[in-house]
């Protein structure tokens, strides 16, 4: 085994763990800032105290998570010329503006207003503030944009002319580079996934606090919030995952074959396997549990419609089975138990017992994390899927790397996975730890509840604020957090 | 009328690295120089004093490193297998230092460690930054568009001395900012701070460009012969005057002075380097236009740039605004 861990497994692997871990940030960060945004506007249109205090109970939140997102990118970003170098050459011409974009349109903006966004708020008063907020909010999803363009072009590469070198070179319109076929059903799964990542972890959240006190204002509002947006967004999810389906059976036909576990081809309808083991030494899928034609139903609007297999593309084509088939499988199924819990809820609030109904609350609860694991596998069935190629059927992925001896890539993952764990495992307790406790009533005197009074000028008037020095206040509404631990 | 675009990516690309040089140069100086800070409110107020800014300061980063990439990828794919694990210890450098900001205020049980990782990760990050510089102006081996030399190659005592010297320069970017952002006597001794990071940073400056001309022959007669040394003259002419009116800013009570002279000697730094390696961008055979993507990307990105940088800039400035003065003793969080 050990003779293949060579530099290309090596480069592969280290891409795998170092995109997985920094994808989490922002499909978390992505959703939490524009939670965050309406969450401000609410407040600013009500002014009830109630959507301040979660605001700030986010915030803080969102501050952490924001952090390791942009350490974990300027990896990735670096990653590109480190272990890719002839990727870098030969689609840098391509690629590179498009990425240039994403720094120029999304990451200035975000970083740009974050500082205003987390330490500005009673020094530009609150509309100013609510514009940084937004600003921030508008950045992650621009940047969704273009490097979602990137990757989808990397899926179906079109409008572009080979030029000497081997490179890529743009043709006459980077529209088409742009909105390349892929891209608008990339778009709209990845951002709705970010959105429902986001929607789970506070419904969880707030899930956890109702199991604890049912009475409890904030995590009320946090779970219904979270609640309307899993009734009414999975729904849409699901219909764009098969949309993104079909168009990935248009353009990428041996993704499909292996999402499907479909080795041979079937002439009068596919079954759709439910389950089973992928063997690709036998070319078949052991203890199959499978509908018969259902799968050529669902792709082809026609049970008995022919499908091709695997067994029409050429033995070095053909992405790795195994785990395109199960990473497909856990993506889908967490979608439908998603769907399950949004329904049970519309449920509840017929019945009228959203905040009264401790199963759901514990089958939120439970559901917390499942956003993350469903992104980084749909990541991975897409990714994985797209294999041997990194530019689909025109680069492949050992033609790639950069001509660096295993030792040196060896070394850099290790030091990543060691940084990694450490860093963002702390950061993630963090994270934890705040969510632990429950966002508490403004830090004023204002009475549990959301009827406290409304505060007519600056934000929250508080011993510790003075205009006159400029000096900066506490925003996070938790000063007395350090005392409070050991 | 006819603009050679190349060129104009090339200074857009400078300028890129030289606001990030001087922006987060500054972040990361505060983190080399934060263990001579008291425990406490002194240090508190230095990482207040940066941290609604050092997120948009690194992403000058970003954009240099994407920017290059974009517009010379052939530059991007050698420089950084070449200087492989100069990069991968900057990366990670500036995970320790970008977390640190959040996560020491969230833990005051591990205050220390995270502030420790401030300090190691601006370290490393700087010495490594410094290396790199170094690298590339040392020279790169590049056969059939590739990196081939070995993957020791960068490590000599000329890339040594490149980073030390940025190590210096950053901490006199951090002192000075420091002089401009404190008060009382958290300013007095960033000044003292600052006198010795100046000085250092002279020394090694004038070290570095004495080496760059016993490096390279053509370096040696880019700098030493006529007609070339007319314009090259005026770069250390105008250094040197700096370099007294700093020195001389930083013995009397200055609040931002020595900050934006510590920022012209950079300029005049990077404008040397810049003239000692032009036009090549990886020294010593390949130049811009070999490394520069095709027009059509050029143009592409030109017009995002000429569009947005502007109001980067405009919002970056706006947010410095935000934050002007002194910082106050009230902590975020």
């Amino acid at each position: 085994m050990f003779d293949q861990l060579d530099a290309l497994l090596l480069a592969r692997i280290q891409f795998a763990f170092t995109v997985s871990f920094h994808f989490i940030f922002p499909a978390f960060s992505i959703g939490l800032a524009s939670f965050l945004a309406v969450l401000e506007g609410l407040w600013l249109k009500t002014g009830k105290q109630l959507y301040l205090d979660l605001f700030k109970y986010w915030l803080k939140i969102f501050a952490i998570a924001f952090a390791m997102g942009v350490v974990s990118g300027i990896v990735m970003s670096y990653q590109f010329g480190t272990n890719w170098s002839v990727f870098s050459d030969v689609t840098g011409p391509v690629l590179g503006p498009l990425m240039a974009y994403e720094v120029l349109t999304a990451f200035f903006l975000e970083a740009g207003f974050l500082g205003v966004m987390l330490f500005g708020m009673e020094r530009v008063g609150r509309k100013l503030h609510f514009a940084a907020t937004l600003m921030v909010a508008v950045g992650t999803t621009i940047s969704a944009f273009w490097i979602l363009s990137v990757n989808s072009w990397m899926q179906t590469p079109v409008g572009f002319e080979m030029g000497a070198n081997g490179q890529f070179l743009p043709g006459p319109s980077w529209w088409t580079i742009v909105f390349n076929p892929s891209f608008p059903y990339r778009l709209v799964h990845t951002v709705l996934a970010a959105f429902l990542t986001t929607a789970f972890v506070v419904g969880g959240v707030g899930a956890w606090h109702l199991l604890k006190d049912r009475g409890n204002l904030h995590a009320r509002k946090m779970f219904s919030m979270a609640m309307w947006m899993a009734a009414l967004v999975v729904p849409v999810q699901i219909v764009a995952g098969d949309m993104h389906g079909l168009n990935t059976l248009e353009h990428q036909p041996q993704k499909v074959m292996a999402m499907e576990g479909h080795y041979q081809s079937h002439p009068d309808g596919a079954p759709l396997i439910l389950f089973g083991i992928p063997d690709s030494e036998a070319r078949e899928v052991r203890y199959a549990i499978e509908i018969p034609k259902a799968s050529s139903l669902i792709l082809k609007h026609d049970p008995d419609a022919p499908l091709a297999g695997l067994d029409t593309i050429p033995l070095d084509e053909q992405p790795p089975v195994g785990i395109v088939f199960w990473s497909f499988r856990i993506m889908v199924g967490l979608g439908f138990a998603m769907l399950g819990v949004g329904l049970w809820s519309l449920l509840a609030r017929w019945r009228g017992k959203l905040y009264d109904w401790p199963w759901l609350h514990r089958a939120a609860l439970v559901m917390a994390p499942s956003g993350f694991v469903a992104v980084i596998a749909g990541w991975i069935t897409t990714e994985v899927g797209r294999q041997p190629y990194v530019v689909y059927n025109l680069l492949r992925t050992a033609d790639a790397a950069s001509p660096l001896d295993a030792p040196a890539v060896g070394a850099s993952l290790l030091a990543f996975v060691v940084v990694y764990f450490f860093v963002f495992g702390a950061g993630v307790w963090y994270i934890l730890h705040l969510m632990h406790k429950s966002p508490h009533p403004g830090e004023f005197g204002v009475k549990r509840g959301d009827k406290g009074p409304i505060r007519t000028a600056g934000i929250t008037p508080g011993p510790t604020q003075d205009p006159t020095d400029g000096s900066r206040r506490d925003l996070s509404g938790d000063k007395r957090e350090p005392e409070e631990r050991p | 009328m006819n603009i050679d675009l190349t060129i104009v990516w090339a200074f857009i690309i400078a300028f890129a690295v030289f606001a990030y040089v001087v922006m987060d140069g500054f972040d990361l100086g505060i983190g080399i120089l934060f263990p001579t800070f008291e425990v406490g409110p002194e240090r508190d107020r230095a990482m207040n004093s940066i941290a609604p800014v050092w997120d948009g300061n690194e992403t000058w980063l970003v954009l240099g490193g994407g920017g290059l990439f974009a517009a010379f990828p052939l530059a991007y794919a050698v420089i950084l297998p070449a200087t492989y694990p100069l990069i991968i210890a900057m990366l990670l450098g500036l995970v320790f230092r970008g977390v640190a900001f959040e996560y020491r205020w969230r833990d005051p049980g591990h205050r220390r460690l995270w502030d420790t990782a401030f300090t190691g990760g601006s370290l490393v990050a700087a010495m490594a930054q410094g290396m790199t510089l170094g690298a590339m102006l040392q020279g790169i081996e590049v056969v059939d568009r590739a990196y081939a030399g070995s993957w020791w190659d960068w490590l000599t005592p000329y890339t040594l001395l490149t980073g030390i010297g940025t190590v210096a320069g950053y901490a006199l970017l951090g002192a000075t900012w420091l002089v401009w952002k404190l008060d009382g006597e958290s300013q007095n001794h960033s000044r003292r701070l600052a006198k010795r990071a100046a000085l250092a940073t002279l020394v090694l400056m004038g070290a570095v460009s004495l080496y760059n001309v016993f490096l390279n022959a053509e370096y040696a007669a880019r700098w030493l012969t006529a007609p070339e040394i007319w314009f090259a003259a005026p770069v250390p002419i105008l250094t040197g005057i700096v370099a007294i009116a700093l020195l001389r800013a930083l013995s009397v009570a200055r609040h931002s002075k020595p900050f934006w002279l510590s920022l012209m000697l950079f300029f005049f730094g990077m404008a040397g380097l810049g003239f000692t390696i032009w036009p090549n961008v990886i020294p010593p055979d390949v130049t811009i236009w070999e490394a520069a993507a095709p027009e059509r990307s050029q143009i592409f990105m030109l017009v995002g740039v000429a569009i947005t940088l502007p109001l980067i800039l405009a919002y970056t400035a706006w947010a410095y605004w935000v934050f002007r003065g002194k910082v106050g003793h009230e902590g975020y969080h």
